[in-house]
């Protein structure tokens, strides 16, 4: 299994991320600088890491999303190839046009981070097989632009298409219909604002974000 | 030449920094201010080749977010 991690200036998760990868799943992961223009061959999974590209200019991910690394990432998702966005790579997600809707302030206008109850909508995708639906789970969130906005239409759509991977249990930042990670429509492409990969072993006060990276080596070896 | 673009958020897309510099004025002692909407403005200087559907690119590609984003393009004098 190979994997890529797309690192920006500002990018702060990539190392985790990575560690993330490699222990759970045993991928040969590399750490890609996002003026590369070709990804390695065969990959297996794009991670786009939490951080803060380009100083959150413009808008969250407006820079990060038109770099050169993200037109390959684009044509890859197209191809199918696994497309993982936390955080950050949410938010870079929403403006590549990976996946629909945007990150907004937080309804709070503060930073808000601290460990939140998840649920598990969806356990049918590749990132999500390994979880029962409807599990809660406990996950870290670090971030000032969560909260996820989309049109009612398209919010209908992602509930009637299972696309919802993710739910919180309760609001933390004034995400629609409580959002926190979304599918597109192929399913290969999943953008999160928790941190599964700050949440794989018991030290770190949990491992349920394990389960994200596991369910991909079955999915993927 | 100099363009201004002024982007701003839809109608209907909640804005919880206009409503936190909303409180701002108020606690400053001004009344009588029923709501504020933050944006952002461009000033792009450039050749007069630049046509505005140049310009109009820029803005779908990068300047606004069409999902919660409108653009107002105007030419400076």
């Amino acid at each position: 299994m190979r994997a890529a991690v797309i690192q920006f200036p500002g990018s702060n998760c990539d190392r985790d991320m990575a560690v993330a990868i490699r222990q759970i799943t045993g991928a040969d992961t590399h750490i890609m600088w996002h003026r590369e223009t070709e990804l390695p061959e065969k990959l297996d999974l794009i991670a786009i890491p939490g951080g803060f590209s380009y100083g959150d200019y413009l808008r969250s991910g407006a820079m990060a999303a038109r770099s050169p690394i993200m037109q390959a990432v684009v044509a890859a998702a197209h191809r199918g190839v696994p497309v993982l966005g936390v955080c950050n790579g949410f938010q870079i997600l929403t403006e590549a046009g990976l996946l629909p809707g945007a990150l907004m302030r937080n309804a709070g206008i503060r930073f808000v981070c601290r460990n939140v109850q998840l649920t598990v909508e969806n356990n049918q995708s590749i990132f999500t097989n390994q979880y029962e639906a409807g599990q809660s789970i406990i996950c870290p969130v670090a971030h000032h632009d969560g909260n996820y906005f989309a049109d009612d239409e398209t919010l209908d759509r992602l509930e009637g298409d299972g696309r919802i991977a993710f739910r919180y249990a309760e609001p933390v930042n004034g995400s629609a219909r409580n959002i926190a990670g979304i599918l597109n429509a192929s399913g290969n492409v999943l953008g999160m604002m928790p941190h599964p990969e700050r949440m794989i072993e018991p030290l770190q006060g949990g491992s349920d974000g394990r389960r994200l990276f596991e369910g991909l080596i079955r999915e993927i070896a | 030449m100099k363009t201004r673009v002024f982007v701003t958020l839809k109608n209907g897309v909640l804005d919880p920094q206009g409503k936190a510099i909303h409180h701002a004025i108020e606690n400053l002692g001004f009344s009588g201010v029923n709501d504020v909407r933050a944006g952002r403005l461009f000033e792009i200087e450039h050749e007069p080749g630049l046509s505005t559907t140049d310009i109009e690119t820029m803005c779908t590609k990068l300047l606004a977010n069409m999902v919660i984003e409108n653009f107002e393009i105007e030419q400076a004098v």
